[in-house]
């Protein structure tokens, strides 16, 4: 191991004059015009939001057939499980570690009832909506779920024009009834305002929707168009030709590589792998052979090209 | 006082803000350190207006997107000068001579930008804060973060963004600095170094 002497612990050369307030406030006024000037040249991205209102006028069938998914309980978030409910579909583990299930369920959502009963409950003066709705919660749940799967099947044969949506006829019982009221519903923008409020007026958790439009196909049809999947290196970039979170590649990077690119622990076992890294590299002091690879590499020759010129001169 | 007397034995004044530095301190690389600090004092200015205003506020006003767009401007700045500045730094083996807290400081500042910036892109309200939020959930689920640490309730984001992220990464950075000032900036290496010997 190298030691240090007294001079590399503290310079005991030559010092010349400095100001280290001047040159702290050169920095800033240099940075923040640089700033400035790239905000005049580029400005910054801010693509309005997709809405649920938006999702269900523009994919009408693409909407029904995920609030069907909600209901049967096949949906991305109707089977993910910790932190959402008690499902399998995105729970990730590596050997013995299982933070995800330790963790448990933080943030109950039941989909069925969060996203098509709760929301149908609040449109008010509509009897046969209200029959449609006690009819489908005393079937047994077979049944529920039969219902659920022969709508969905027959939403892959709807025929949309425009905002409207002709979905064929099947056995598919109160369904019939609720789930054009459900479209309606959020083409009026209600679904909206009703995932958001639940039981408080003041509201900035914003799980519940977002959980259901990512269920469904708007928000990836939009990113995919803006490059922003993840096999296009995904949340690093942002929309717009911006840099984005360059400082992600790294971590983007291994999702793009065998074993994590089809693994379907990947999440876990990126972040394990980065938490590795991160601590070598806060470490990097103590680590035999990285530590000593600035003294293999001379690049330290050219930072210090005037120190070492003078040092040769002085011989 | 003893505190007093402790922070000016273990900093004095000459060396917490000195009128001269090594001649060997004669390098563009050293402008990246300070030029993070300049970006940093630039995020943080420049996030204090928007925070004045509110979150939405830079959504339907010009000047509100100038500041907004200075904003991750600096931000971008930031991370380039920072990692230019650790790239430097290793070359230098800026952590010989018992300066390995220096180096473990700057490393963490780094690793707590990351999220600081990241919750700072799902707080814009906007698609990429739908996209970005939607995406990073799973590597949060993931690790059992998400339980605490929900990437879709914006009001949560919104408050790790502008306080606590903050005060992390300006503590940090502190220390660092103050690390820099008690050890003094890290002079080349030496002939008996460089053949791994005691110098």
């Amino acid at each position: 191991m190298t030691r240090y002497s007294a001079t590399t612990r503290e310079w005991k050369g030559a010092y010349a004059h400095y100001d280290l307030v001047k040159e702290l406030c050169v920095a800033l006024v240099t940075v923040t015009l640089l700033a400035v000037v790239l905000t005049i040249l580029f400005s910054s991205p801010d693509d309005k939001p997709s809405t649920i209102a938006q999702w269900s006028r523009t994919l009408p069938a693409d909407f029904a057939k995920t609030a069907a998914s909600e209901l049967d309980g096949t949906s991305g978030t109707a089977e993910y499980g910790a932190p959402y409910n008690n499902g399998t579909g995105s729970v990730q583990h590596a050997a013995f570690l299982k933070p995800q299930e330790w963790l448990g369920v933080s943030h109950p959502i039941d989909t069925a009832n969060a996203y098509v009963i709760e929301p149908l409950q609040t449109i008010p003066g509509d009897p046969t909506l209200t029959r449609a709705i006690v009819s489908y919660q005393s079937a047994p749940g077979k049944q529920q779920k039969a219902w659920a799967e022969a709508y969905a099947k027959s939403v892959e044969g709807a025929k949309a024009s425009g905002a409207s949506l002709r979905v064929p006829a099947g056995r598919y019982g109160p369904l019939a009834t609720m789930m054009p009221a459900l479209l309606a519903l959020a083409q009026s923008g209600g679904l909206d305002g009703s995932l958001l409020s639940d039981s408080q007026f003041f509201q900035t958790d914003y799980t519940k929707p977002l959980l259901f439009m990512a269920d469904g196909g708007l928000l990836e049809e939009r990113a995919e168009q803006q490059h922003l999947l993840g096999e296009q290196w995904g949340m690093m970039n942002e929309t717009g030709s911006y840099p984005g979170q360059s400082w992600l590649w790294l971590y983007t990077f291994w999702y793009q590589i065998e074993p994590f690119k089809s693994s379907t622990n990947a999440d876990l076992l990126v972040v394990l792998v980065m938490t590795v890294l991160s601590i070598a590299f806060v470490l990097i002091p103590f680590i035999p052979g990285i530590r000593s690879i600035p003294r293999w590499i001379p690049v330290h020759r050219l930072i210090w090209r005037e120190h070492y010129r003078a040092v040769e001169q002085s011989r | 006082m003893r505190t007093r007397e402790i922070a000016v034995d273990a900093l004095p004044p000459e060396k917490l803000l000195p009128d001269g530095q090594p001649t060997y301190v004669d390098s563009w690389i050293y402008v990246f350190g300070v030029a993070t600090l300049a970006a940093l004092i630039t995020i943080v200015g420049s996030g204090m207006i928007l925070a004045l205003k509110g979150p939405a506020w830079w959504h339907y006003t010009g000047v509100g997107h100038f500041f907004n767009s200075i904003h991750l401007w600096a931000v971008e700045l930031f991370f380039f000068t920072m990692v230019v500045h650790l790239w430097g730094k290793y070359w230098m083996s800026a952590w010989r001579g018992g300066r390995a807290r220096v180096w473990m400081t700057g490393a963490v500042a780094f690793l707590i930008a990351v999220p600081a910036a990241l919750t700072g892109y799902v707080s814009q309200q906007n698609f990429d804060a739908q996209w970005i939020s939607t995406q990073a959930k799973d590597a949060m689920n993931a690790v059992g973060a998400g339980a605490f640490f929900n990437v879709t309730n914006f009001g949560q984001m919104y408050s790790w963004h502008i306080l606590l992220f903050p005060i992390a990464v300006v503590a940090i950075v502190t220390a660092h600095v103050l690390l820099v000032r008690k050890h003094g900036v890290v002079p080349p290496l030496q002939a008996a170094e460089l053949r791994g010997e005691r110098a």
